[in-house]
């Protein structure tokens, strides 16, 4: 029993309702929802330090008995995700606050976006907290339909276009999602994780497989995993950069969680090693390549994103301990280091005047500042040693030589390559946006607004924008220096997973 | 448990219409698809539920002979997704209108700059043409 666990679902909530009311006052909206957030952050690190000492913290809601109503959960990994989270949209909301008014007039034009934002949020903390399918389910809603206002922010034309297919493929998964959950509760007649786990390996084995491959297809779609990946690169890049940025660091990492969950928790006896292994490179290889052939950087940023989830499927495929906590270690790097580098495109395209490659040159001349502020993540994203991307992708590497199959060598192979190319991709942004002499700044044509909407003003960086976004980069590197205790809670988290710890937490001694 | 084949064909064929309606491009036609859809979606449930019974009102009926009021709770709660769906779909459309004049969902940009480039027979922006020469210039052509 503990009663923090709904305050990150609720705390949010109640900002969302407070800054609505608050529409007509910007400033007195920013400081709640800042103050919201700081506050989730608290709270979040509790959890994770109290999951960590006394296993995982579990509240039935309503305090109905054992097995009955809703269930919170807060386990290790559901601790981290959910500090790592609060911790990257509290900096992208100081971004957006940092952005400057007629920039704000047209990039979130309503005062609708701090409620839509702060429901988000809970949207995301409902996910991580869930102890039964259907609030997993209520838990994505919530955070789909904010992200479907928040795409389709400001009604342009390029944002309704990608905002209806955005909308369209996540109803197709809802979907699919509501009929998993009704064969699931016709199987086993309930929708408590816990509770499915223990009558699970009773069902006959085809009905096994038949949920198993249900709830992967709607999780993989929500994370964006090849075959199943195509909607992010066509929706993602049209939104305001701190939208994209907190959809890319957060919104398929929930996916990616909702996975290892039911993985490990409902189907720990059937990995399904070797399929999981040739999507997860499949998704590496088809994302990077795809982030290549780009020369639009917020639209390569989106392909590198489809392509480093494959490393966290990788991990989850090889179900060892090492490649759980290598999968873990990845997401709560990865969150951190996307959002920083979509930020980073926002201040590009504000001192550039457009994020494409075209009409970039020499902005290491006009601003070393923005230089740094690349060239730091976009390494790290890389896999550069020493930072946290680096550690990460070793942990991920040695996992798989530890398995020792052919497929995993393959998969070693393969990550080792997306890893060059990531690097290339990098490389290339840096040669064609950073070297060469400057261009003078042009004002976006009315052509490429109809394409790609392009915001700036022109003029020096606001300073809130590059603290947030240093505050990013720190955190980064943080991952990097208590890289030691981090992989160590990682790996104690991937093994309560393995050793499903999670089931007694919140069943206790009851059996059914 | 025993299950309902009415109701499962029922369910298929809802779901059926449901889904093919959504490969439309009017997001009008997509709309009704996701409505049709989601009722399919909803008589799953009913047949999890298990056959028809008592309101599950306790002190009035013998709870032997009760419905099960978990997936109904579970309907009711997709069926207020549900219409929160509809409204931000209809209005989707409707901007899709005011601004285009129709209500159809275009194709990804990149796949048209693709077809662009195809039908000129040009290379991608992305092609980068290096040639080294021994003066000491390399040369990129962008």
């Amino acid at each position: 029993m503990n009663n923090l666990l709904p305050v990150p679902v609720l705390l949010p909530m109640l900002g969302a309702a407070l800054t609505l009311i608050l529409g007509r006052r910007p400033r007195v909206q920013r400081l709640v929802s800042i103050g919201v957030l700081a506050g989730v952050v608290a709270v979040a690190a509790t959890l994770a330090l109290q999951a960590n000492a006394f296993g995982p913290q579990t509240l039935w809601v309503g305090a109905w008995p054992r097995g009955f109503g809703i269930v919170l959960v807060a386990d290790r990994l559901s601790g981290l995700m959910l500090t790592v989270a609060a911790l990257v949209t509290l900096a992208v909301l100081l971004y957006s606050a940092g952005q400057e008014d007629d920039e704000v007039k047209k990039e979130t034009p309503v005062s609708i976006f701090h409620p839509t934002f702060l429901l988000m949020c809970a949207g995301v903390s409902n996910a991580f907290l869930a102890g039964d399918l259907f609030n997993l389910f209520v838990g994505f809603e919530i955070l789909l339909f904010a992200s479907y206002v928040l795409l389709t922010m400001g009604g342009t034309g390029s944002r309704i276009r990608a905002g209806s297919i955005y909308v369209v493929v996540n109803l197709l998964s809802s979907s699919l999602f509501l009929i998993a959950l009704a064969n699931v509760y016709a199987a086993v007649g309930t929708v408590n994780l816990a509770q499915i786990a223990q009558r699970i390996p009773a069902l006959p084995e085809a009905t096994q497989t038949q949920l198993q491959f249900m709830l992967l297809v709607v999780f993989a779609i929500k994370a964006a995993v090849f075959p199943l990946s195509a909607w992010l690169p066509d929706s993602y890049p049209t939104a305001p950069a701190p939208v994209t940025a907190v959809f890319a660091g957060l919104l398929t990492k929930v996916g990616v969680y909702a996975i290892l969950r039911t993985q490990t928790l409902l189907f720990p006896h059937r990995p399904l090693t070797e399929l999981l292994l040739c999507v997860a490179g499949a998704t590496m290889v088809v994302g990077i390549l795809g982030a290549i052939a780009q020369s639009e950087i917020k639209r390569m940023l989106s392909f590198t994103l489809v392509s480093h989830i494959g490393y966290m499927v990788m991990g989850i495929a090889l179900a060892t301990e090492a490649g759980i906590a290598g999968a873990i270690f990845y997401t709560a790097h990865h969150i951190t280091i996307q959002a920083t580098l979509f930020l980073v495109v926002g201040l590009i395209q504000r001192v550039g005047g457009s994020s494409s490659l075209d009409r970039l040159s020499g902005l290491l001349v006009t601003s070393p500042l923005l230089a740094v502020l690349f060239i730091i993540p976009g390494m790290n994203l890389a896999g550069i040693p020493p930072l946290s991307g680096f550690i990460g992708k070793l942990g991920l590497l040695e996992a798989g030589v530890q398995v020792g199959t052919p497929l995993a060598f393959v998969l070693v192979a393969t990550s080792v390559i997306t890893s060059l190319l990531t690097l290339y991709a990098i490389a290339k942004v840096w040669n064609r946006a950073f070297w060469g002499t400057p261009v003078a700044y042009t004002k976006p044509t009315p052509e490429d607004e109809d394409e790609l909407p392009i915001n700036p003003s022109g003029g020096p960086m606001p300073r809130i924008m590059v603290a947030a976004t240093f505050a990013l980069i720190g955190l980064s590197i943080a991952l990097t220096v208590f890289a030691g205790p981090l992989y160590e809670y990682a790996t104690q988290a991937a093994r309560a997973l393995l050793n499903a710890d999670y089931v007694t937490a919140v069943l206790g001694e009851v059996a059914p | 448990m025993t299950g309902n084949v009415t109701l499962a064909i029922v369910a298929g064929v809802l779901i059926a219409a449901g889904v093919y309606l959504l490969t439309e491009r009017s997001l009008t036609r997509i709309l009704v698809g996701v409505l049709v859809m989601s009722n399919g979606v909803n008589i799953l449930f009913l047949i999890a539920a298990g056959r028809a019974g008592d309101p599950p009102l306790l002190g009035l009926f013998n709870p032997d002979t009760m419905a099960d009021p978990l997936p109904m709770a579970m309907v009711l709660t997709a069926i207020v997704i549900t219409m929160a769906v509809s409204a931000f779909v209809v209005t989707v459309a409707y901007r899709s209108f005011q601004l285009n004049g129709h209500d159809e969902v275009s194709d990804d940009i990149e796949d048209r700059r693709i077809r662009e480039l195809a039908e000129r027979d040009d290379v991608s922006d992305s092609f980068e043409d290096i040639s080294f020469s021994d003066t000491g210039e390399d040369r990129v052509s962008e």
